[in-house]
Formats: structure tokens, sequence, C-alpha cells
């Protein structure tokens, strides 16, 4: 925190960059910030995996050893039953859903908002974009209400569809100054050449707003991939469970199988930080993209 | 921004040669456009509004009524619940709570992002790695987090252990059971997932900040300290202002981490909002209470949202929301 302070004078030189080898001084002391970042971010994600294959036995005696012997019971017994992989393709099912619908009727919108001119638009804009300062946790009660109504309780659309519905405003933000910055003279050569709007839309703008529409993408992806409070409301049935409500439920069910818990934790981690390391340039350029001022 | 370069176009000139329109053809094609605004504009409306808008309508509407959520609305209660949820401590504490671990992530996360951003900013071994691994936690779902931690924290678990064996045994506490500590402890987890967030946030607008700039400064004599503070940090100004909005955001809706480590206790010592609405709303049958608790939790949002939009980031706002991407 107070590595500012000690960063070392600065002082012209006339090769190069100035200063940039006068780092030495507060090297050591960097290395060591980084150092304890690392420990600090990864120490806790190895207990949970390392500590997957010991023995309760093991963990009880020593909450801080490696496994001797080595335990794969935990694992695999996970990864052989369907505790594991019917949350994770709950998980997946409601995110691909939610994904498509708010990238499909989102980029519609989107491309509605940027390239017609028309009375009101403005105003549907801003109603979207208001959107934006609604928090879904807020809402959950009254969704809950709203979808014991419609009959969309312990159903994965009454998840996938209001997970959607909250995700349009920053998708809509996102892709309509994109789709605005496409030169108006593509589109127009595209009429010239016959193609009704619908055909430069599907053919010419959503191909050239790739970028974009991979950020709002991840984004929906992520967001659906980690919610927790909606899908604890909605879904009484265990067979609907999503991944983060299956971790929290397997906690408390097997309370008293630490070893197990911490392989149930561990594996779950495996989808979200695998994409990640895959990804990580959409992800990390997406987040920031989307809040950047 | 984008420049599309991809020549898909053939025609050379960018004139439309559109036959003068006749006035029955206009007509139509005001029609055709009006039909192809419709069905690019309705899916999306209906699903906002359907989804956002229409449930914060209820909840405003339901919020009135003395209701368990079984059967038709019954038993008008006018502003009688509003009333009670505000005048009520438990609700009052939570409340209380959402705002220490706002001040809390603006004090202490938001001195501590800036400086790590600004040291992984520097050219150093392992820095795209160090990258990737500060912003890992932040990819994980807090129910996930929450577990993890609850386990790290057990009494005699892994973090006492090592507090132990490094010599810090006397500071061992009950982490998630002592009432003085617990809010406390939500936070420290809370910073775990999310620090990593702020700090990408802040590294990619250091970027933005021209290395000439700083050059400039150090020919003219500047210190580094002052070329932070009189350069940098002024300059990373727009990326505080909203990292700080988004922080209040995010701790005025605190939930998942508490909910899954303590459930809000003990004896709602780590109680927010959101774990009181969901407490009394779904555990204790109380619709009509639970709505407008969430009409609350609603407005305090909002309100807090449009008054740092006005007085905050009104500099910065302007065209912030047309230009998220590029």
């Amino acid at each position: 925190m107070t590595a500012t302070l000690e960063a070392p004078t600065v002082q012209p030189s006339p090769t190069g960059r100035p200063g940039r080898r006068k780092i030495s001084a507060v090297t050591p002391f960097t290395y060591l910030v980084a150092l304890l970042i690392v420990g600090i971010t990864v120490v806790p994600l190895l207990f949970v995996i390392v500590d997957g294959f010991r023995s309760n036995a093991q963990i009880n005696t020593s909450p801080t050893g490696l496994p001797h012997p080595w335990v794969w019971h935990n694992y695999s017994s996970l990864l052989t039953s369907s505790a594991f992989w019917q949350p994770l393709g709950n998980s997946a099912l409601i995110a691909v859903i939610a994904t498509a619908l708010v990238v499909g009727l989102g980029s519609m919108a989107a491309f509605a908002l940027s390239r017609y001119s028309f009375k009101g638009r403005e105003a549907i804009y801003l109603l979207f974009a208001v959107g934006l300062l609604f928090p879904i946790n807020a809402a959950s009660l009254p969704l809950y209400v709203l979808l014991q109504k419609i009959g969309l309780l312990d159903n994965l659309l009454g998840v996938a569809l209001p997970e959607a519905a909250f995700q349009l405003p920053i998708t809509i933000v996102i892709l309509r100054p994109f789709m605005r910055a496409i030169s108006g003279e593509i589109e127009d050569a595209a009429v010239v050449d016959g193609a009704s709007r619908f055909r430069f839309f599907w053919r010419i703008l959503l191909p050239l707003s790739r970028p974009a529409l991979a950020t709002v993408s991840v984004l929906a992806f992520v967001v659906s991939w980690n919610t927790y409070l909606l899908p604890l409301l909605v879904f009484t049935s265990q067979q609907h469970f999503t991944l983060p409500l299956a971790v929290a439920t397997f906690q408390t069910q097997y309370a008293q199988d630490t070893a197990k818990i911490l392989a149930f934790t561990a594996l779950s981690m495996v989808p979200a930080l695998g994409c990640f390391v895959l990804a990580e340039r959409h992800l990390v350029g997406g987040f920031s993209g989307a809040v950047k001022g | 921004m984008i420049h599309p370069n991809s020549a898909t176009a053939t025609a050379e000139t960018s004139a439309v040669a559109v036959a003068p329109a006749t006035r029955p053809a206009r007509r139509s094609r005001g029609l055709r456009r009006k039909l192809e605004l419709t069905l690019l504009l309705s899916p999306a409306l209906l699903l906002f509004i359907g989804f956002v808008l229409l449930p914060i309508g209820i909840a405003a509407y339901d919020g009135l009524y003395h209701w368990t959520g079984f059967g038709p609305l019954s038993g008008f209660a006018g502003l009688h619940n509003y009333r009670v949820a505000l005048s009520d401590p438990v609700f009052q504490h939570a409340l209380l709570h959402n705002v220490l671990i706002a001040v809390l992530s603006i004090v202490i996360q938001l001195p501590i992002s800036i400086g790590v951003a600004l040291l992984l900013n520097r050219r150093i071994r392992g820095r795209s790695l160090l990258r990737l691994l500060v912003f890992a936690p932040y990819v994980l779902s807090q129910a996930i987090t929450a577990v993890m931690w609850a386990l790290l924290l057990q009494p005699g678990g892994f973090v006492d252990e090592v507090m132990k064996a490094v010599g810090l045994g006397g500071l061992v506490q009950l982490w998630l059971a002592n009432l003085h500590i617990v809010l406390y402890t939500m936070f420290l987890v809370l910073t775990w997932q999310f620090i990593g967030f702020g700090i990408i946030l802040l590294l990619a607008g250091l970027q933005g900040i021209p290395a000439e700039l700083n050059e400039a400064a150090a020919l003219d004599g500047a210190s580094a300290w002052e070329t932070t503070r009189r350069i940098t940090l002024p300059l990373l100004g727009p990326t505080i202002r909203i990292l700080m909005f988004l922080s209040i955001v995010g701790s005025l809706q605190v939930f998942d981490v508490v909910w899954i480590m303590t459930g809000g206790g003990p004896a709602n010592a780590s109680s927010t909002m959101a774990t009181y609405l969901v407490n009394r709303g779904f555990q204790s049958y109380e619709f009509g209470y639970g709505s407008a608790v969430a009409v609350i939790m609603f407005v305090i949002c909002f309100a807090f949202a449009l008054v740092y939009q006005r007085f905050v980031l009104r500099r910065d706002t302007r065209g912030a929301l047309t230009r998220a991407v590029g």
C-alpha cells in the first residue's frame, strides 16, 4: 500500500527511458508484495484442492498437513455420481439459455436503437440504461412472487428469464455505441446492393460487432453461472440445483465429511477457473470495458 | 473504436440511389419501418418490463399489505410495513452493516488496490501471471468462496493453525462466532474475492495514462511520489470514482457470502439488508413486509446511485455509458 511512497526518484538520463533501470533499490520490496499477493490468493485455493486428497482423519489431526497417503476416494466418488455432474449441467443449461436470450434480444434492440432514428428512441434507451441501477438481489422477493403467479417456480426458465432480463441493460449499453460506430457507408452500400435492413443486420452488422458480442456474452454467462440467491429461492427440488446452490447445500448436508466438502468445492472451481485461464483476455477486457468510464 | 474495413461493400459511392419516392411508396416504407422497429424492440422490452420493472411495481404494491404469500392479497396496511421496517432496530443494524462494509471498502480496500495496481503496472518479472492470479478469485461464485472460507476459518482449522505456526496464535478468534469480529471477517472474505476486480480496473486506467507525462514530470525534477500524487492519481480519477461507485453499490447488496457463512448471525451481528429481507420474507412468510423491505432496499440503492451520478460522476459520465467499449 505504501509502495508508491518508496518508488525511486526518477532521474533524467539522456539515453532512452529515464529511471527504469534505477528500480533495483525497490525491487526486493516489489517482489515481496507480489509474493504476498500470490500467497493470499493462491494458498486458500490450494488448501481446498490439496485437502480434498486427504481423509477426514488426516484433516482432523493436522489441518495444515499434506496428504499422506493421497486419498483419491473423495474426488472419484463425486466424479462417478450425479451430485457434481447434475448441478454442473443445470448451471450450464441455464447460463446458455440466459446468454442466448440476452445477446439475441439485446443485439436486436441495440440495432434498432443505434441505426434507426425514430421518436422516443432516447427515451427507450434511457429506460434500459436506468435498469443498470436495479439490483437483482433487491428484486428477489418480488420476482419470486411473480414467478409463483406465472407458474415458473422450480423451473429452469424461472431462473434463466429473470437473469437475462437483468442483464439486458448492460448488454444494450455496451452494444449500442459499438453498432453506432460502424460506418454508415457500409450500410448504404448494402442497401444499394439490394440488401434489406434485416439482411444488413444479420450478414454485416452482427459479424462486425463480434468483439462487443463476445464481451456481453462472457459477462452474461459469468453472471448467470455465479448467481446464488435467485436459484436458492426458485428451486425446491434438488435435481434443478445449480452449482453454487449445490456447493452450499452439500456443505450443510455432509457437515461431518469435511474431506468430501473440500473435494466438491475444489471440483466446482474447475469450470470457472479453467474458462478464466482460457478466456482471460475477453473476461478481463470485458469486465473492465463494461465499467470503464 | 473499431474501423470496419472488411470490404463487404461493393458499391463505390455512398450516395443511396433511390428513385424519387412517390407518396404511396413512402407511406408503405414508413409502415415497414414501424413493423421492423416493433419486431426488433418489443421482445427485449417485454422481457425487461416483465422481469425487471413489473416485479418492482408488484413489490411496491404488495408492500402495502399484511400478506403471507399464500392466497390473494389481504389485510391492507397502508404504509405500516414501511414504518415498521424503518423503525426496526434489526433492520437499522443490517443497514448499518451494509454502510460499514461500504466505508471499509473505500478506506481500506481502495488504497490497497491502488497501491497494488501501481506496483503491477511496473515492469516486473511474471507480471501477467500476477494479474491472472489477482483476478482469479473474482471469477469464482460467491457461494464457493463462502464455503471455502467457512472451512478455512473453522475453530482449530487451517487459518488458526497457520497463525499459531507463525507466532500469531494469540490473535486467533472465533472468526464466525464472535459478535464483535464476525462482520470484519465477512469484510475480509469479500475483500479476498473482489479486490482483484478493482486492481484490474485500475490497471486498465493506468494503461490509459501516457508515459510521456510521467517522463516529462521526471525531467522537470519531480520525485516519484510527486508524479504519482499530482499526475497519476488525478488522471486515474475517473476510474477511481467508478470503482468507488461499484464498491458501494456492491456493499449495499451483500448477500451470498454472509448467508452461507453465518446466515446473518450470530444474533444478527453480520446481517445485511438482503439477509434481513430473505429472513423475514421467506423464513417467516411475511411477504407483504418483505416486499416493503425490498422496496426500501431498492430505493436506497437507487437514491445513492442518482446522488453519486449527479455529484461525483458528473464530469466523468458525459458519455460514459456510451463509451463502454473501445
